[in-house]
């Protein structure tokens, strides 16, 4: 490969089915997509557990984070019409949008809850310490892979970078959805992004949206509201999640009271001790995982065996709706129910919320709580989207949490035993449930 | 069963009720850093450490009447104070032997503080690893509209060091 000034000689493009053509043309990026750190992105699905609902779902880190970076290229391209960019502003912005998620782990959403640990903190060891990007990055000068890390930590000086990168409508959400919309096979999602980047202004603190651009603006959030319903907290995935976070919390108890594994959980030995080095968390991805979900099938630890097997084989939890209050009254018959039949309540009885889930809606929410969408006036104010679009407007105001109670259906519907005390538990679920 | 969500029910119900959304935030990323059982995940925002999970669990109590919101004017702005409902009370009532406790004194000291205060003091924590002198110049340049004083940063220090001794 032959590099002038930073610039690859001939530019590279990658077939995308997004944004149809993805394009490098500095060496510095063409390098970074190079990295076994990246690379390692095609082993960590984009959304989880949820091909088991939407078949297509099978899309990985790695092509969001082109189509990120894509979609910052296309942005700082418009920008740049509009103000100044220092050359290395310029490659901070792209190579943060890049690596952005270059620290999630397998299955990172149910990971990160068990084990109590944090994408953006290993995003930044893989960016700080001693890794092929670190050493790429390293190239552009001493400061620069900081510069990077900051951006991604929302901690970097310039704030209008940190927006386009994270922020209410930023270039990692406009992505997702368009992919996720894509792969998933559903037909919202969809908004008109040329559209929406060329109605974006540089702002103060963040970019904002010219007014004749409010409709773009809206389909987008429509667009977030609808694929949060409709795929991100579809019951059926939240019920695979439910059961993936049981397995994680089984095999760390089982670690910590010593069983003895038929198989050495080599791999999960450190995180489940807190002691992962930054090599080991590299080398961790849901190839690994699925081997160890495979092998639990054989187990002895019935639990642990089974709910494995509900993960390989697709046999998910049934849900209800559940009630807080409601659920307040059958809990403690449910719980005793659930011991007389010997099944542990703290994996077989599991109450999901939306705060559980790493999405979220659109809120204007308070002063200085959150930066909202603003839209840019004719006459050069600012004025927040609600405010001026009543599509937004309705859609803030509507409920936007649920609880559901998950539970193995089939264990309690096999009634060849302990056949009262499983239709008194059907009964209460169902009478939760309405 | 919603522990969590005992929590920060528990909080409302120690500090008889908080006003501002911005402050309750501030106040659980504080108590976090004390070693109080919380486990909401939080990241910087425009205004210091952030998490949206917080803030869809408080929505979540509102839903299930657990917590009462009330929308006020202030000066120019609209905020939020939460307090706890008699059904919140009941639900507390009814976990509270699975409930990990929460340092009610602390939580009443926090909230007798501004949510600016707050708000410099959870950036301070939130940058605790740098030096001294580098956690100021971020809070210059990150935070330039708030326009901390060297004395509010010594404050806000003094504050964190006075929190440690106790929570250790």
């Amino acid at each position: 490969m032959e590099y002038d000034d930073g610039q690859l000689t001939e530019e590279k493009v990658f077939k995308d089915p997004v944004h149809r053509y993805i394009h490098v043309r500095d060496e510095l990026i063409w390098k970074l997509i190079g990295t076994r750190e990246f690379q390692r992105l095609r082993r960590i699905r984009q959304l989880g557990t949820t091909y088991v609902t939407f078949h297509g779902a099978e899309h990985t880190r790695f092509n969001h984070s082109l189509g990120v970076y894509e979609i910052m290229r296309r942005m700082v391209e418009n920008l740049e019409k509009k103000m100044t960019w220092e050359e290395e502003e310029r490659l901070v912005c792209l190579s943060a949008a890049l690596l952005h998620d270059v620290g999630h782990g397998p299955f990172s959403h149910s990971f990160e809850k068990v084990f109590e640990t944090d994408h953006e903190e290993w995003t930044r060891r893989i960016i700080l310490g001693d890794t092929e990007i670190n050493r790429v990055l390293l190239t552009m000068g001493d400061a620069f892979p900081k510069k990077v890390a900051d951006v991604i930590a929302k901690t970097y000086d310039n704030k209008l970078i940190v927006s386009l990168i994270s922020s209410q409508i930023d270039a990692d959400r406009m992505d997702y959805l368009l992919r996720d919309a894509f792969y998933t096979g559903v037909s919202y999602g969809q908004f008109d992004m040329e559209r929406l980047l060329r109605v974006m202004r540089p702002g103060e603190d963040q970019a904002v949206f010219k007014h004749s651009g409010m409709h773009a603006v809206e389909d987008y959030i429509l667009s977030r509201y609808q694929m949060y319903w409709q795929v991100y907290f579809h019951p059926v995935t939240r019920s695979a999640e439910v059961i993936l976070s049981k397995i994680l919390n089984r095999a760390k108890a089982l670690l910590a009271d010593g069983y003895a594994f038929r198989l050495d959980p080599y791999h999960f030995r450190s995180l489940f001790q807190s002691t992962m080095t930054l090599e080991e968390y590299i080398r961790l991805d849901e190839s690994i995982i699925m081997y160890y979900f495979q092998e639990w099938i054989q187990e002895k630890d019935a639990i642990l065996r089974d709910l494995c097997g509900r993960f390989i084989d697709r046999h998910l939890f049934k849900y209800v709706e559940c009630d807080p209050s409601e659920q307040l009254k059958i809990w403690p018959e449910l719980k005793r129910l659930y011991n007389e039949i010997g099944l542990d309540p703290d994996y077989y009885l599991v109450i999901d919320s939306s705060s559980d889930l790493p999405y979220d809606f659109y809120r204007p929410g308070e002063k200085d709580e959150r930066m909202p969408i603003n839209l840019l006036m004719p006459d050069g104010s600012l004025r927040e989207l609600s405010q001026e679009s009543d599509i937004v407007e309705a859609i803030s105001g509507k409920k936007r949490t649920d609880h559901k109670l998950y539970f193995p259906y089939d264990l309690l519907a096999d009634q060849r035993e302990y056949k009262e005390e499983k239709q008194r538990i059907l009964e209460l679920l169902h009478q939760q449930g309405g | 069963m919603l522990l969590e969500h005992a929590k920060l029910l528990a909080m409302l119900k120690n500090t008889g009720g908080i006003a501002g959304r911005k402050k309750l935030q501030k106040m659980v990323y504080i108590a976090k850093r004390m070693k109080q059982p919380f486990r909401e995940k939080f990241q910087f925002h425009m205004y210091g450490p952030y998490s949206e999970e917080l803030t869809l669990q408080v929505e979540e109590m509102c839903n299930a009447s657990f917590v009462e919101e009330v929308r006020e004017k202030i000066s120019g702005y609209y905020q939020y104070r939460y307090s706890l409902s008699d059904k919140g009370e009941s639900f507390l009532q009814a976990v509270l032997e699975e409930e990990e406790p929460i340092d009610s004194q602390l939580m009443q000291e926090l909230n007798d503080c501004s949510s600016k205060f707050l708000e410099l003091v959870s950036t301070v924590l939130y940058f605790d690893e740098l030096p001294r002198q580098q956690v100021e110049e971020k809070i210059h340049r990150l935070k330039a509209r708030q326009n901390y004083q060297a004395a509010d940063i010594e404050e806000a220090y003094t504050f964190i060091e006075k929190l440690k001794q106790r929570s250790t």
